[in-house]
């Protein structure tokens, strides 16, 4: 655990495939402040049923996609995006 | 007219998109349709579920429109994604551009077609008649080698 002091909750949403695996459409995650998208996407591949997630998905933050170094931040809306397959 | 860039839950009217970008300008209008077939890779399709991201997946759908505008200089596109549970034939997108020429009216709706394949989070579902149901992944890697 980490100390209140040093420490975010960040809502990750899943959709598709993803949601299917893990079982559900968001998760909360504990993490440092300062982590970045890479550490967002550990936490959720530490995960029972995240297998299917690759170590490296697309990601969005507040709605735009993200690469691994971005930095969050606490309110910021996490997105992991299966392989698109719109038209 | 201003572009037209929206996420659907209602059957799309094709006539209505081509409406909005046929002007006196336009010598070109060209309409492009994606609809549900009845098979993909070998199997015997018999609907589509369409999922979205829904607020980032209109704001790239937007973002498409506006660069092409920007692009291809004609603020004449309109672009219609449907979502929800889709039967094989309905349709599932459709594209309408207009330009004074053919070969950038061309250019246009392969160029947006493209690039909502590439970056819109949308996900669809198939149905099939076996009466399971998969999640399409175009990079190909299939469901049974994914879960393990």
């Amino acid at each position: 655990m980490y100390d209140a002091e040093s420490s975010m909750t960040v809502t990750v949403l899943l959709f598709a495939s993803y949601a299917d695996a893990l079982g559900t459409a968001s998760l909360d995650v504990e993490l440092p402040h300062r982590a970045t998208v890479a550490d967002i996407v550990a936490a959720v591949r530490a995960r029972a049923g995240s297998a299917r997630i690759p170590a490296v998905p697309l990601v969005a933050v507040n709605c735009q996609y993200a690469g691994g170094d971005r930095v969050v931040q606490e309110g910021d809306e996490i997105a992991l995006i299966p392989p698109v397959a719109g038209g | 007219m201003t572009p037209l860039a929206e996420l659907v839950r209602r059957p799309i009217d094709p006539l209505a998109l081509i409406q909005r970008v046929a002007t006196p300008a336009n010598g070109a209008v060209i309409l492009f349709l994606g609809a549900v077939r009845q098979v993909n890779e070998g199997r015997a399709v018999t609907g589509i579920d369409y999922a979205a991201y829904e607020g980032m997946a209109a704001s790239e759908l937007e973002s498409i429109v506006n660069d092409g505008v920007t692009r291809f200089g004609t603020s004449d596109i309109a672009v219609e994604h449907r979502l929800g549970e889709l039967a094989v034939e309905d349709i599932s997108v459709a594209i309408a551009v207009g330009h004074p020429h053919r070969d950038a009216a061309y250019a246009l709706s392969r160029w947006v077609i493209e690039e909502l394949k590439r970056r819109v989070p949308i996900w669809k579902r198939e149905h099939y008649a076996d009466g399971t149901r998969e999640w399409v992944d175009p990079t190909g890697r299939s469901d049974a080698q994914a879960v393990t």
